[in-house]
């Protein structure tokens, strides 16, 4: 519900509110001066390391640690038997992922750690850690999993939403069908139906910093935490119920992160920092290697889907239908339901049905990346779509235009969709340079779209005015992506000042309310909604002070540029009052003069973007390189239109690496090969064009200021803009990824052998 | 009455029907009515649902009210990355 009814986004004019001004943290970064997770010290503090499992899957007999326990300067040692054998049924699997119990069930579970008085001594003392393993068959493939006889991996495992309820355990943990209408009458309306299947292989957030913190529990059972995440107060929360603490017992502190991308939204090496902490009764730094990052922190699904959609020959899709089959690692979670339920979101369709599975299988238990499930989703129905365009001989912008969803629609997920801007998106896309621009030799060029929900959450801000008129903004929301400076600006354009007048600070869980994690591209929502209310009430709170000071009612005061003011001549003639002449009369006037908001924001609008690639492909090798790049993408009201351009930019850079060069590649033996960036390839600055940015404004009606998420709908639709650009420029429809240089050759001699042409 | 219209495992749950009818002003009447009517509602209830209302997803907001004559899906309880 919009806080503010008289301000329409579209017409008002902001004042700070979409400039571009330096971000608080940046020259901190730049320098060096900032704190990451690994940064943080303490006097007398250990190191502590963490023993893993080299084995895909295997029962875990027994642990002798006597041996390390003995070795000099080691001053604790903790497996399974420190945790508690039972917690809440919602948080079973994250203890199950932090250590192992049982069984480990991938090739870099944890299952015992070491706390000591230097790297190299927890190093050693791992090695004399003896673990008895029972190796187990496994399995690492979704579609190998969720056939009869694949290794099961959790015997009490029944596929749930299946009636009747299957009597055998298997891997597959759900079956989840979204949809309306039926497909097959849809199809048998269509002058041309496409059925293809997919495959995506896992890849990882990448973000560039490693999980890392500092644990340092006293006698007294009180506890503090320094931690690189996502979300602080969901640290404190686990922790405490983990390792058996009151919440009220342990303080977490965020530091600077760098990167997140979802992947740093759960626990993985806290609790087990705190354990070693509690045992050894000394501070315990623990901070994961790539290695470890790779092999036992999330990454996303790989995905096996078949897709299936029906058009007729004037351009209208009648029918969808996809089944998608989500890996989720060794716990149930796949982001599955999400890719079901985005896979048709940009389309009104009168048939559409999605089918997903959600599977477990050896391999590190999944996080979320940027809008979990929907790239791989879009890849496969938006390759589909770019197919049916060519066989209509229709432009595959009008084919989208003419069956976009748009206000009123009925989504494929469920509900109807109000105010949206993908026709917005789609008509800024084909009016953009890039669309009419001529393509060289060996070059194809690819559009698609795509959609995600976006959230909101608990949300606390206080907001403290200063002696000197300066603001101070506490929010408890990770700076994932620059939201400090998007906070500063909100709260000058309520208050009337300038933006370095206001400075933003992420305050630790002891210092405010509870704040949901930074996910779900909410914070510029949430974090924003909570800081104009926090604003609004400063605000309030300044006019009656004013209005004490002069003798009048508070309700004959209004805030103006900065300044409180007599609402007209009748309130009587007063020379108005700055923020800062008010802040220097506060100790006198009542004292302290601070504005708070407390909140669940819920009202995040939808959003939809449209990604253009042109790939290049070198048709002696498969090398593809993308030689232009363009994002539009609804973002409702860009706050900091610069750090809006970096979201879409950073969605699409990781959507190029995910597209052309990354992946988790397991070994017959169930290990992972390439846990390592010279073997798992990012993109780098070198393989990337300028990506080019539109920002579209459809402002959201669940915001004052009509903003929606920005952060995840950029990394929808760059896997199949890709996949269309090289099955273009390739002459063969790509159908699986990554499109890396011998995939793309080996698809290429396929289709010259009579294999499938796009 | 409110009509709810039920998706994904949710449907599944109340025995493959697509919308079931009950008598709500907020969303937690509306959720306390669907695990009495549907028990086999209630674990999912618990784990975490969505609702829709006229378009909008509310994944917390007990208090919200229910205007009489919107449209309202029930929905997985989701998170983003």
């Amino acid at each position: 519900m919009p806080l503010d009814a008289n301000l329409d986004p579209r017409t008002h004019e902001f004042k700070v509110v979409g400039t571009r001004p330096l971000r608080p943290d940046g020259v901190d970064k730049v320098t060096g001066r900032a704190k990451f997770g690994a940064d943080a010290n303490a006097p007398g503090m250990l190191v502590g390391k963490i023993l893993r499992s080299p084995h895909p899957h295997a029962r875990v007999r027994s642990i002798n640690t006597a041996k390390a326990a003995k070795l000099p300067g080691v001053k604790a040692i903790v497996t399974r038997d420190d945790f508690p054998a039972s917690v809440d049924p919602s948080l079973r699997d994250v203890l199950y992922n932090v250590m192992a119990r049982e069984k480990a069930l991938y090739d870099g579970h944890a299952v015992a750690a070491v706390a000591a008085t230097s790297a190299a001594v927890a190093r050693k003392a791992l090695k004399l850690i003896q673990v008895d393993y029972e190796i187990l068959p496994h399995v690492t493939d979704v579609d190998a999993a969720m056939k009869p006889g694949a290794p099961i991996l959790h015997k009490d495992m029944i596929t749930e939403n299946v009636e009747p309820a299957p009597k055998k355990a298997s891997n597959i943990a759900g079956r989840h069908e979204f949809g309306h209408g039926d497909p097959e009458v849809g199809f048998k309306q269509a002058n041309h139906v496409v059925e293809r299947v997919f495959k995506t292989e896992a890849t990882h957030q990448g973000y560039i910093e490693p999980h890392a913190c500092l644990a340092s529990v006293g006698t007294d059972g009180t506890g503090e935490l320094w931690v690189c995440t996502q979300g602080h107060f969901m640290v404190r929360d686990t922790c405490a119920a983990l390792v058996g603490m009151d919440v009220s017992k342990l303080r977490v502190t965020a530091s600077e992160i760098g990167g997140g991308f979802g992947g740093k939204t759960t626990v993985f090496i806290e609790p087990v920092a705190l354990a070693l902490s509690r045992k050894a009764g000394k501070p315990v730094k623990l901070v994961m290697s790539r290695e470890e990052v790779f092999r036992a922190s999330g990454p996303t699904s790989s995905t096996s889907m078949t897709v299936k959609v029906g058009v007729t020959n004037a351009g209208r899709i009648t029918g969808g239908y996809a089944e998608l089959r989500f890996q989720g690692g060794a716990f149930t979670g796949s982001p599955v339901v999400l890719g079901a339920m985005s896979a048709f979101a940009c389309y009104d369709l009168e048939h559409v049905k999605v089918v997903g599975y959600d599977v477990v299988t050896n391999r590190p238990k999944q996080a979320a990346y940027r809008a979990p499930g929907a790239p791989m989703a879009a890849f496969a129905v938006e390759s589909v779509i770019d197919e049916l365009a060519k066989k209509i001989g229709m432009d595959p912008i009008e084919l989208r235009l003419k069956n976009a969803a748009k206000e009123g629609t009925k989504s494929s997920y469920g509900p109807k969709y109000n105010s949206i801007g993908l026709i917005d998106c789609l008509e800024a896309a084909r009016k953009h340079p890039h669309y009419s621009a001529p393509l060289g030799p060996n070059q194809g060029r690819g559009v698609a779209a795509g959609f995600w929900f976006n959230f909101g959450g608990q949300t606390c801000v206080s907001l403290n005015v200063n002696i000197d008129g300066t603001v101070a903004l506490v929010v408890g929301t990770p700076d994932i992506g620059g939201s400090r400076a998007s906070m500063c600006l909100m709260a000058a354009e309520e208050l009337g000042i300038p933006y370095d007048k206001v400075r933003a600070i992420v305050a630790d869980t002891s210092s405010l309310g509870y704040n949901d994690i930074s996910e779900g591209s909410r914070v510029t929502f949430s974090t924003g909604l909570a800081t104009i209310n926090a604003a609004r009430d400063a605000v309030t709170k300044l006019c009656a002070r004013a209005a004490k000071i002069w003798g009048i009612p508070a309700d004959a005061v209004v805030w103006e540029n900065g300044h409180a003011k007599p609402s007209g001549p009748n309130a009587g003639n007063f020379e108005p009052l700055s923020l800062e002449d008010l802040a220097k009369k506060a100790a006198k006037t009542g004292g302290p003069i601070a504005g708070h908001c407390e909140v669940n924001a819920d009202g995040a609008g939808v959003s939809f973007a449209v990604h253009m690639a042109d790939a290049e492909v070198d048709r002696e090798t498969g090398r593809v390189q993308i030689k232009r790049y363009t994002v539009v993408q609804d973002a409702g009201k860009a706050i900091h239109p610069s750090y809006v351009e970096g979201q879409f930019q950073g969605g699409a850079a990781q959507g190029i690496g995910w597209a052309i060069n990354e992946e988790y590649i397991y070994g017959k033996d169930g290990r992972l090969q390439n846990p390592g960036f010279l073997d798992y390839r990012i993109p780098v600055a070198s393989d990337l064009p300028m990506i080019d940015t539109v920002i579209v404004e459809v402002p959201n009606p669940g915001h004052p200021y009509g903003v929606r998420g920005v952060g995840e709908t950029s990394i929808v639709p760059p896997l199949a803009a890709i996949a269309n650009a090289v099955s273009a420029a390739a002459g063969v429809r790509m159908t699986q990824l990554p499109m890396s240089a011998p995939h793309v050759l080996k698809a290429m001699d396929g289709a010259k052998g009579g294999g499938a042409r796009r | 009455m409110v009509q709810v219209m039920l998706s994904g495992p949710l449907k599944a749950a109340a025995g493959g029907r697509a919308e079931v009818e009950v008598e709500a002003a907020t969303i937690h009447q509306l959720l306390s009515r669907l695990e009495k009517d549907h028990p086999k509602l209630k674990p999912l209830i618990e784990r975490g649902v969505a609702v829709a209302i006229d378009g909008q997803i509310y994944r917390d907001d007990w208090l919200r009210p229910i205007p009489p004559g919107s449209e309202v899906v029930l929905l997985p309880r989701m998170a983003g990355g």
